[in-house]
């Protein structure tokens, strides 16, 4: 769950990025955070990965109190959520494999559960025959597929795609967005943070829309308002 | 800490010092650098202690008996003067035995013709712990009655004393200088490996890792790089130790220096040699890694 109350945020050579900004999202849930550039988008995605602090209201993910959280905390904070960005951000010398075992090494997992649980997850997203390629060997479409997997991996409550097909055409764009769809049918929280309206309407899911550092609309249908 | 983890370490680091080879090979050489010039200063510093401590050594008080004891009062001070602080031994010599001395140096003159060995008086031969504090035994020995007179040379004391401060500070200070130039300079040599790598660490952060969990194949990483350069340093080391040893012994010019043989200093050394190698490479590591684990 995520819960956004009255959160201001100004960063410190004064630009005032939220101004007041209030949501909540259950578990469960699929939303579309859409917004033109420098709305503020990005600053909400740093306020839940705990990259940021808020200055004012209350940021609560997952349980946590993100305005108070400890810093020796937000390792397990973080665990509970998956993050897929856009410029797909994996490990160049390591194996689409490796990529993926990597996050499970790092929360501690032994050598058998990520033998059992990558292969799956692989699998999940359509990579199980791409195991031993390197991310350079793939396509962009295919690298976000593997950094879907690592956001997967560790079974996290909330995945957060920060606009996760920037870098695609729209064919590979809609089977991203169709991945994502099946892990939220699966149960994860899914929170698609994008500007691309065409992708935002062929999918029928609640669509939060901010500008200028506030929500100017959040409805549960197709709608995306920001810009009309 | 689990057996799994500890594997995913040591195996990260050992991998990134063969992936980062240049910087590695970089890392090793500022150690052994730095590791040798330490060193050298601390050779240096040792012999020359030991140079002036056996000098000082030899640099005795002379305490005059006085006259009016007998033979065996005079020879029943020396357990009194022995229990004066600071005083390491004390060795009686007889009014005959000075007599002797004094002919056997003179023996080409006349001078002690017809001399009586009653103008010389009892002494003792007195040789203290630590010369530094040479004024106050003085004083102390004073005390001791059926003492009379003290002959010290203080101002020799003072000045093997004055050598021995300004050798050792600038040994110590050297030697602290350099270690902190070598931390300097490891961390920063490190920071260059972790900055190739911040993306890597970024997505470490992102997906919940630790910092310890971060930090440890850095520091195994450093602790590699020390050892390589602490090994290679000690061995490069003895190696010049000897040469220059030998080529100062054979010198006449300084035949009358006599050095510590490495094989008394070798154990010692290796394991200083190992310390400072590992506290620069494991601090070295995690200065460097720091500014990346704020996030």
């Amino acid at each position: 769950m995520v819960r956004f109350t009255d959160v201001f945020k100004t960063y410190e050579n004064g630009t005032k990025a939220l101004k007041g900004v209030s949501f909540e999202i259950q578990d469960g849930e699929f939303v579309f955070l859409v917004g033109p550039s420098g709305s503020g988008k990005t600053t909400i995605i740093k306020l839940i990965t705990g990259e940021i602090a808020p200055m004012d209201g209350e940021v609560n993910v997952n349980g946590y109190d993100m305005g108070s959280i400890k810093f020796s905390k937000m390792p397990y904070m973080r665990r509970t959520l998956g993050v897929v960005f856009q410029d797909f951000r994996l490990m160049e010398g390591k194996t689409v494999y490796e990529n993926v075992a990597f996050a499970m090494r790092v929360v501690g997992a032994s050598n058998k559960e990520i033998r059992r649980r990558v292969p799956y997850v692989l699998e999940l997203v359509g990579l199980d025959k791409r195991m031993m390629r390197r991310p350079d060997e793939l396509s962009g479409g295919e690298q976000q597929r593997v950094a879907i997997a690592r956001a997967l991996v560790n079974n996290p409550r909330v995945v957060i795609a920060d606009e996760p097909t920037g870098n695609l055409d729209p064919a590979r764009s809609l089977e991203i967005m169709m991945l994502l769809e099946k892990i939220n049918e699966l149960g994860t929280t899914v929170l698609v943070v994008t500007h691309e309206k065409e992708l935002v309407n062929n999918f029928n899911k609640r669509v939060i829309a901010i500008d200028a550092g506030r929500v100017v609309s959040d409805r549960m249908d197709r709608y995306y308002s920001y810009d009309e | 800490m689990t057996s799994n983890r500890i594997g995913y370490y040591l195996k990260e680091g050992m991998v990134s010092v063969f992936n980062h080879g240049f910087m590695s090979f970089a890392s090793v050489c500022i150690i052994v650098a730095c590791l040798i010039i330490m060193g050298s200063f601390s050779l240096l510093g040792l012999n020359v202690d030991t140079i002036i401590y056996r000098m000082e050594s030899e640099n005795e008080i002379l305490a005059y008996v006085d006259e009016s004891l007998s033979d065996a009062d005079a020879r029943a001070l020396e357990s009194r003067i022995e229990q004066v602080p600071n005083v390491a031994s004390a060795q009686f010599v007889s009014r005959e035995e000075a007599m002797d001395s004094f002919v056997k140096q003179y023996e080409n003159t006349s001078l002690f013709d017809g001399v009586d060995a009653t103008v010389f008086r009892h002494r003792y031969i007195i040789k203290l712990d630590d010369i530094s504090l040479m004024a106050k035994t003085q004083t102390d020995l004073l005390s001791v009655r059926g003492i009379a007179k003290i002959n010290a040379h203080l101002e020799i004391s003072e000045g093997f004393v004055r050598i021995r401060n300004i050798v050792t500070t600038v040994s110590v200070s050297l030697v602290v200088i350099l270690l902190v130039i070598s931390l300097f300079i490891m961390s920063n040599t490190i920071k260059l490996t972790t900055f190739e790598r911040r993306e890597e660490i970024a997505i470490m952060k992102m997906v919940g890792a630790t910092s310890g969990f971060i930090r440890w194949p850095f520091v195994v990483e450093g602790i590699v790089l020390a050892a390589f350069g602490s090994l290679s340093a000690y061995i490069l080391q003895y190696g010049i130790y000897r040469l220059v040893t030998e080529r100062l012994i054979g010198n006449t010019g300084f035949s009358f220096i006599t050095f510590i043989p490495f094989s008394q200093i070798a154990v010692p050394m290796l394991i200083v040699f190992v310390a400072v190698g590992f506290v620069v490479g494991v601090i070295g590591s995690l200065i460097a890694i720091r500014n990346y684990l704020k996030v």
